[in-house]
């Protein structure tokens, strides 16, 4: 009996001993899963989903302390890629899906008060104190955190134009008798 | 050599896996020599007619132009320039439709034209090219603006310069023509065969290849017996054969010529470079001729104007940038009203949504087809699995695999099937008893990809300019910390300063006060 509780004991000790020094040896600094949720977000850091970004969402999504379908900008596709990635149901989209945009400045009526650039958090407006600012609409991530600040309301958001490198082909449209048949099966798909 | 020739007489012929037999239509508009065509009042030139990077303008708007004189300049070693197809005023500079599927716009310069068709200076030929340094040559074609012209326009001098690493053996002259109704390489071998030759000859010197594969299908065999004649006369027979191959849909296909030809496989995502071989089109190979031994730039091209909805089908010598419905005009309009307009052939072309769209260097056929011709496709019905799409696909791939994981918009797993050896031919949509529109699953799923990879790249970017900032703010404020640190050391410092004497004067006061009452008395 008494054999035997030591065995175990020494074991015990043993193994613990083993799992302290790996979990030093192999310590990962940072969250690895909020990692992978950061390389699938969009990198707009426009805050709609409440966090000041996406790595804190992306953190927030990791911890578990919010849901996966809070990126607007993201979409869909985002959602499905996140509910992959977790093991979880994809749920629909918290937020009204829109356009890609980029900002554009009213070189009219802008004051040069540098306050949107100061916001922009990709660093995409150029302009200093009482000069005309620009947009670098290559780097704009059409966050729309600029809009608030102008004191003018100078900023608008433009439509992306689609260009041919970027084009698509549609997805081929169902065809009628195809519909009734297999609902089911591309609502599982 | 010798060995090369006791092949001549009976050469082996290798198949590919799959291909199908469609008739071929070519009869429509082949019998006819090739016809120039009245030069257009206005001109179109799309700015980008090649793989790779853009061309840049070079002239400005307003200015006159004239023929073979360049507008826009390559912009990278992948690139190719554009040049004006005839003499005018570049009167604007401006987004026009482009023949891609996609019926968007691109820039394009619009020239008037002043009908004179007057050449710009042209450079002097290189009728003595074997002695010239083969840089040279390949910078006359480079500058030419000669791209593939069997319809991917790749730039041709890049891919006649396949570095030194790499052997080249044998030079592969397409001449296959496979898709229906297409016929204006038939002509040009029939009409042009010595032309076809003389680039031949330089594209033999720039690789330094020991021989030279002409690949015809053996349902052009005028284009082939006058290719025979015209070889004949020259010297070139101890490298060069004329190979008549059996008519498969999709022989012309690059991967697939090479393998009827040599029995060589391209390796998956691989380039025919990698197997010793480079394959060309006559028409690039007239076009190198043009651009070495007369010193012509790139500036037009035979087109067929086909299909039953056309009133007088036949090829014609077209400048760049005419207008699509220019060359329905000139044979004679339409007999009907076309169901739809193609560009390209029926199985790889795509519908032009506007008759007005350009021809550019890749377009090889305008294409007008009758309801019976082309009748709308039956609606789709489920996949059956009877795996007929398996035995017609040219490229070994795995069609109703694909087709189901394009549908569900698994995007991984259908690139687990090679997704991007697929050639579009739609050999597989042709043979589906259930009318699936296939390649229409292949060719989302590929633009798809791409699409998320660019974007996947732009958020990279966003994030690296985002941490940029961060960074940057951090780094401000640890500067605004530490400017404030030191400021308030400085003022701590100050008052210390100032307030020792006074401690000091205290201290000195109250501990020796009787001394210093008497010093300061």
């Amino acid at each position: 009996m008494l054999t035997a509780i030591l065995a175990i004991a020494a074991l015990a000790v043993l193994f613990g001993l083993m799992l302290g020094y790996s979990a030093i040896r192999f310590h990962v600094e940072g969250d690895p899963i909020a990692d992978q949720i950061d390389s699938l977000l969009p990198q707009t850091q426009c805050g709609q989903c409440g966090h000041p970004g996406c790595r804190p969402y992306a953190e927030a999504v990791a911890r578990g302390d919010d849901d996966i379908n809070k990126c607007a900008p993201g979409g869909e596709a985002t959602i499905l890629a996140m509910a992959d990635l977790l093991g979880r149901e994809p749920v629909a989209l918290d937020a009204e899906e829109k356009l890609p945009a980029v900002a554009f400045i009213d070189p009219e009526r802008c004051i040069g008060c540098t306050l949107c650039l100061q916001n922009c958090p990709v660093d995409a407006i150029v302009g200093a104190a009482k000069q005309l600012h620009g947009i670098l609409s290559k780097e704009c991530t059409g966050c729309e955190l600029c809009l608030p600040p102008c004191p003018v309301n100078c900023i608008s958001m433009v439509p992306v134009t689609e260009e041919i490198s970027g084009w698509r082909w549609p997805f081929p449209s169902t065809p009628l008798k195809e519909t009734a048949k297999s609902q089911p099966e591309r609502a599982a798909a | 050599m010798a060995v090369a020739h006791s092949l001549i007489a009976n050469r082996r012929l290798w198949t590919f896996h799959g291909g199908i037999h469609i008739p071929d239509e070519k009869s429509l508009s082949n019998g006819a020599p090739i016809a120039p065509i009245a030069l257009p009042s206005r001109l179109v030139v799309p700015l980008q007619q090649h793989i790779g990077a853009p061309a840049r303008v070079i002239v400005a708007v307003g200015e006159r132009v004239l023929k073979g004189q360049m507008i826009a300049e390559p912009t990278g070693l992948v690139s190719a320039p554009v040049h004006a197809p005839s003499s005018g005023t570049l009167v604007a500079i401006e987004s026009h439709p482009i023949p891609h599927p996609s019926g968007l716009m691109a820039p394009c310069a619009i020239i008037e034209t002043d009908g004179e068709d007057a050449w710009a200076e042209l450079p002097p030929p290189m009728t003595d090219y074997p002695q010239l340094d083969p840089e040279l040559i390949r910078e006359r074609i480079r500058w030419a603006g000669v791209v593939g012209m069997g319809g991917a326009s790749f730039p041709t001098s890049v891919k006649l310069s396949p570095g030194t690493d790499r052997h080249i053996h044998t030079l592969i002259i397409n001449g296959a023509e496979c898709e229906p109704y297409i016929s204006c390489d038939d002509r040009l071998m029939r009409e042009r065969s010595g032309h076809i030759f003389e680039g031949v000859r330089i594209m033999h010197h720039l690789l330094g290849v020991k021989q030279v594969l002409i690949g015809i299908e053996d349902n052009k065999p005028e284009a082939i017996e006058e290719m025979r004649l015209a070889l004949a006369e020259t010297d070139m027979h101890t490298y060069t054969e004329i190979v008549p191959i059996p008519t498969l849909y999709p022989s012309g296909g690059e991967k697939q010529l090479i393998r009827i030809l040599t029995g060589k496989e391209v390796p998956t995502k691989g380039i025919p470079a990698q197997v010793g071989i480079v394959c060309q089109n006559v028409g690039t190979a007239a076009a190198v001729a043009d651009a070495v031994l007369e010193g012509r730039p790139l500036v037009s091209r035979v087109v067929t104007v086909t299909g039953r909805a056309i009133a007088n089908p036949r090829n014609l010598e077209v400048p760049i940038g005419t207008p699509a419905s220019d060359l329905i005009a000139h044979c004679g309009g339409y007999r009907e009203t076309p169901r739809k307009l193609v560009c390209g052939g029926p199985m790889m072309g795509f519908a032009l949504r506007d008759a007005d769209t350009p021809i550019t260097k890749a377009t090889n056929c305008v294409l007008a087809l009758t309801p019976e011709e082309s009748p709308a496709p039956g609606p789709a019905l489920a996949c059956i699995r009877c795996g007929r799409c398996a035995q017609a696909c040219p490229a070994n791939l795995l069609p109703q695999q694909m087709y189901w994981h394009a549908r569900a918009k698994d995007l991984d797993r259908v690139q687990d099937y090679n997704l991007f050896d697929c050639i579009e031919c739609g050999c597989c949509a042709q043979v589906c008893p259930s009318h699936i529109p296939l390649v229409q699953y292949y060719r989302y799923a590929k633009t798809e990809i791409w699409s998320r990879e660019q974007e996947k790249r732009k958020s990279e970017q966003a994030r690296a300019r985002h941490a940029a900032k961060q960074a940057r703010l951090e780094r401000q404020e640890q500067e605004r910390q530490a400017k404030l640190r030191k400021q308030k050391e400085a003022l701590a410092a100050k008052a210390k300063a100032q307030a020792k004497p006074e401690t000091a004067a205290k201290q000195q006061a109250s501990a020796a006060s009787p001394t210093e009452t008497a010093n300061d008395s």
